[in-house]
C-alpha cells in the first residue's frame, strides 16, 4: 500500500495547458474522489498518475518514489477504465490473470488468485466466457477483478460507472465500497458524478479548469464549500447562489428584495461589499416542512407565490421566484401545492453561505 | 384468323373447366421471369464458358484443329499432368512464390501500418505515397523490374558496382534463383501497400483503451502488440492474406514480362505455363485440365484463409 503525492503538477498540450500546477497527498488506504465537469483535468490527471500521459511539469510520488518517468508497468498500479477496456479475444479468467501472466508468476499461482478475486467479485460463473457474453456490470467487475488480483499499491478508478444504467450504477457503487473495504488499498476515483464521490470518498478533491477548488471529505465540501464553484456543484438540487450587496445588516439583491445578513457574517462583511449568497434548498423550505429544529435556525420568513412543483414522494421540490430568480426549496412531508398558491418560505440563515462576488472565494473563514 | 380463333376457343374451354387463370398458366412467373435477364447473362459470360472449358479438359482439343475438341478422351490430360515434372515444378514454385511473398508482404506491410499510425502530421498523405505501387499495372512493374535488374544496364547492378559490393554484372533475370528473387522483389514491391492497407484500417478501428490497459497490466512495448495489437488486427490481416494469395495463385503479368518463365523454364509458374500451353503450343485441352488444377490451389488457400478469418473474427468481432 502506498501514498501519492502530486506535487506542481502540470500538463501542457502544445502550449495549451490543461493542468495548472496541482498539489494532492493522499494518504495511505484512503478513497479519493477527483470530480468536477468534464474538461475540468480529473482524468488528464489520473492518467498521468497512471503513466498514460506524460508529465509536462512537477512530480508525481508513488510510496515516496518518484515516478514521473517510470512507465505504467513499473508504477504498480492498476487501473479500471471507463469502457471496461477487457481484452476481447481473452475469457475472463484470462483477462484477469493476464498481468500475472506477464509478471511470469507460475500457472497454480494464477489460478488460485484468479479464483480468489472470481469469488470475491461473484464471477466464478463467468470465468470462461469472452467479455462479449457479459452484461455491462459483469464486464466492470471482471474489469475490476483484473484490477484486484495484483495486489497493486494504489488502484485508479477512471468513471467505472459511466456506461451503466442508473439501477446497475447504485449496485456497483455499493460494491466497489465493499471491495475497498475488503482489499484495503489506496484508491484514486475520477467521476463527473458528485453522488459517487460523496458516498464513496474519504476525501473529495474538486476540480475546474485544470485547478483544484477544494479539498475536503464530504461533510466538508458540502456544509463549508470553500468556493461559489463548489457549492454550486455539490449538492443536488444545486445550491440556490444569487448575488447581492451588503447594507447595514442586510443583503440586498437586484431588484430591491432583501434578506438579514446571517449572525454568522456579521463582522465578516463589511457594508458595499458585493457577495454572493447561497443557500441549500434543504434550508430553504415552507415553514414547518423543513430539516432543521427550530431551536438552533435562524428563520426568516417569506411569503411567496409558488411556480412549479416536482412530487418525488418522500419530498417535494418547490420553485418560487425570489429577487427576480428561481428558487429551489425542499419541502419534507409534503403537502399538495398548486402553481400560484401563496406559501411560507423559512430561510433558515444560520446555513447560509456567502461568497466574495469577485473571486468567489467563502467569506465564512 | 383461324389460329385466333383456336386460341380463343381453348382459353374459354379451359376456362371453363379449371375456373380462372388459365390465360397466366402458360406464362413464367413473375420471380422468374425477372431474374430471368439475370441468369441469362450470367449463364452465358460464366457458366457455359466454365462447363465449355471443363469439358475441354477431356478432349485433345488444339486451337490449329478445331475439330479436335469433339474427340473425348476421358481423364487422359488429368492423368499425364499426374505425372508431368514440369507442371510439378511450376505448382511448386507458385505455392513458394506465394508463400514467401505473403509472408514478406505481412511483415513489411504491417511495419509500415505500424509507422503511419505513428505519423502525427502528415498521416494522409503518408497513406496515399504507400498506395502508389498498387495504382502501376503490374505490366509496368514488370517493365520497370526488368530494367532495374538487367546485367547490364540495370539500377541494381549498377549501383552496386558503384557501392563497390560486386565488380561483376550479376544475372539476375538469367539464374534460376536470382530471377525469382527479382520476381519476388517486383512482387512485393507492387503489393506489400495491401497489407498495409488493411492493417492500418485495422489500427485506426482498434480502441486505444485495450492498449492501456496492456501497459497498466505490465506489458512492454513488445508484449502489448504480441497480446493485444495483433490479436485486433489478424481479421485484417487474414483478408489482406486471402486477396493476396488469390493474386499470386493467378501471378502472370510481371513474370511473363520479366523473364516469361525462362529462361530455359527455370522461373515457369503455373500461369505462365498453362498460357503457353494453351495458346503458344496450342494444346488448350491440355491447359484447360492445368488450369483447373490451379483453381484448385486457389480455393485450397482461400479456405483456409478464411476459416482463419472466422476465428480471428469470433474472437474479437463482438467487441466492435
Amino acid at each position: 500500500m502506498a501514498t501519492v503525492s502530486l506535487h506542481s503538477l502540470v500538463k501542457r498540450y502544445g502550449n495549451i495547458p490543461v493542468v495548472h500546477g496541482i498539489d494532492l497527498e493522499v494518504a495511505d488506504r484512503e478513497f479519493i474522489a477527483l470530480v468536477g465537469p468534464s474538461g475540468c483535468g480529473k482524468s488528464t490527471t489520473l492518467r498521468m498518475i497512471a503513466g498514460l500521459e506524460d508529465i509536462s511539469g512537477g512530480e508525481i510520488r508513488i510510496g515516496g518514489n518518484l515516478v514521473n518517468d517510470l512507465p505504467p508497468r513499473s508504477r504498480n498500479i492498476s487501473m479500471v477504465f471507463q469502457s471496461y477496456a477487457l481484452y476481447p479475444h481473452m475469457t475472463v479468467a484470462e483477462n484477469m490473470g493476464f498481468s500475472l501472466k506477464i509478471a511470469g508468476k507460475p500457472q497454480t499461482e494464477i489460478a488460485a488468485r484468479v479464483a480468489e478475486a472470481a469469488k470475491t467479485l461473484d464471477l466464478e460463473a463467468l470465468l470462461h466466457r469472452r467479455p462479449s457474453q457479459l452484461s455491462g456490470g459483469q464486464r466492470q467487475r471482471v474489469a475490476m477483478g483484473r484490477a484486484i488480483v495484483r495486489n497493486p499499491e494504489v488502484f485508479l478508478f477512471d468513471e467505472p460507472l459511466s456506461n451503466l444504467d442508473a439501477k446497475l450504477r447504485t449496485q456497483m457503487r455499493i460494491e466497489i465500497k465493499k471491495l475497498h473495504a475488503k482489499v484495503n488499498s489506496t484508491v484514486i476515483y475520477v467521476t463527473h458524478d458528485q453522488v459517487e464521490a460523496m458516498t464513496l470518498a474519504d476525501r473529495i478533491v474538486i476540480m475546474r479548469d485544470g485547478h483544484i477548488e477544494q479539498v475536503g471529505t464530504p461533510e466538508d465540501v458540502f456544509r463549508r464549500p470553500a468556493t461559489r464553484f463548489v457549492a454550486g456543484f455539490i449538492g443536488s438540487p444545486p445550491m440556490n447562489l444569487q448575488e447581492a450587496t451588503v447594507e447595514d445588516g442586510k443583503l440586498v439583491f437586484a431588484g430591491g428584495a432583501t434578506l438579514p445578513l446571517p449572525r454568522q457574517f456579521h463582522d465578516k462583511v463589511e457594508a458595499g461589499r458585493k457577495v454572493v449568497f447561497g443557500l441549500r434548498p434543504d434550508d430553504l423550505y415552507p415553514t414547518g416542512h423543513g430539516i432543521h429544529s427550530g431551536e438552533q435556525a435562524e428563520v426568516h420568513e417569506v411569503e411567496k407565490a409558488v411556480t412549479l412543483t416536482e412530487p418525488l414522494g418522500n419530498e417535494t421540490l418547490v420553485f418560487t421566484e425570489f429577487a427576480g430568480h428561481e428558487w429551489i426549496s425542499r419541502m419534507l412531508n409534503p403537502k399538495l401545492l398548486k402553481p400560484g398558491e401563496k406559501v411560507k418560505l423559512s430561510f433558515d440563515l444560520s446555513q447560509a453561505h456567502l461568497f466574495d462576488a469577485g473571486t468567489g472565494m467563502s467569506l465564512r473563514a | 384468323m383461324n389460329e385466333a380463333g383456336t386460341v380463343v376457343e381453348t382459353a374459354e374451354t379451359r376456362g371453363g373447366n379449371a375456373s380462372t387463370g388459365t390465360l397466366k398458366a402458360w406464362r413464367l412467373p413473375a420471380p422468374v421471369l425477372l431474374l430471368l435477364p439475370a441468369f441469362v447473362v450470367l449463364a452465358a459470360v460464366v457458366v457455359v464458358p466454365l462447363l465449355l472449358s471443363l469439358y475441354s479438359s477431356f478432349t485433345p482439343f488444339r486451337l490449329t484443329r478445331p475439330d479436335s475438341i469433339w474427340t473425348f478422351i476421358g481423364f487422359r490430360n488429368y492423368e499425364r499432368l499426374f505425372t508431368d515434372w514440369e507442371f510439378w515444378v511450376a505448382f511448386g514454385r507458385t505455392v513458394l512464390l506465394l508463400t514467401v511473398a505473403l509472408n514478406l508482404e505481412m511483415v513489411l506491410g504491417l511495419g509500415l501500418a505500424l509507422l503511419v499510425e505513428k505519423a502525427t502530421r502528415g498521416q494522409r498523405i503518408l497513406r496515399t505515397i504507400m498506395m502508389f505501387p498498387m495504382m502501376f499495372s503490374p505490366v509496368l512493374v514488370g517493365f520497370q523490374f526488368k530494367f532495374m535488374f538487367n546485367d547490364n544496364v540495370g539500377l541494381i547492378n549498377n549501383a552496386l558496382q558503384a557501392l563497390g559490393l560486386t565488380d561483376r554484372a550479376i544475372p539476375w533475370l538469367i539464374d534460376g534463383t536470382l530471377a525469382f528473387i527479382a520476381i519476388l522483389t517486383a512482387e512485393v514491391w507492387s503489393s506489400t501497400a495491401v497489407f498495409a492497407i488493411f492493417i492500418l484500417a485495422g489500427l485506426m478501428a482498434m480502441p486505444r483503451e485495450p492498449v492501456e490497459a496492456a501497459r497498466v497490466d505490465g506489458c512492454t512495448p513488445w508484449q502489448t502488440f504480441r497480446y493485444v495489437t495483433w490479436p485486433y488486427l489478424m481479421p485484417f490481416a487474414f483478408i489482406a492474406m486471402t486477396i493476396r494469395s488469390l493474386d499470386i495463385a493467378r501471378a502472370y503479368d510481371i513474370v511473363k514480362i520479366m523473364t516469361d518463365g525462362g529462361p530455359a523454364k527455370r522461373t515457369e509458374i503455373l500461369w505462365t505455363l498453362i498460357a503457353r500451353t494453351g495458346y503458344s503450343d496450342a494444346r488448350m485441352g491440355l491447359a484447360n485440365a492445368m488450369a483447373y488444377v490451379a483453381i484448385l490451389l486457389s480455393i485450397v488457400f482461400t479456405a483456409l484463409f478464411f476459416r482463419q478469418l472466422a476465428k480471428a473474427r469470433a474472437q474479437v468481432a463482438a467487441e466492435w
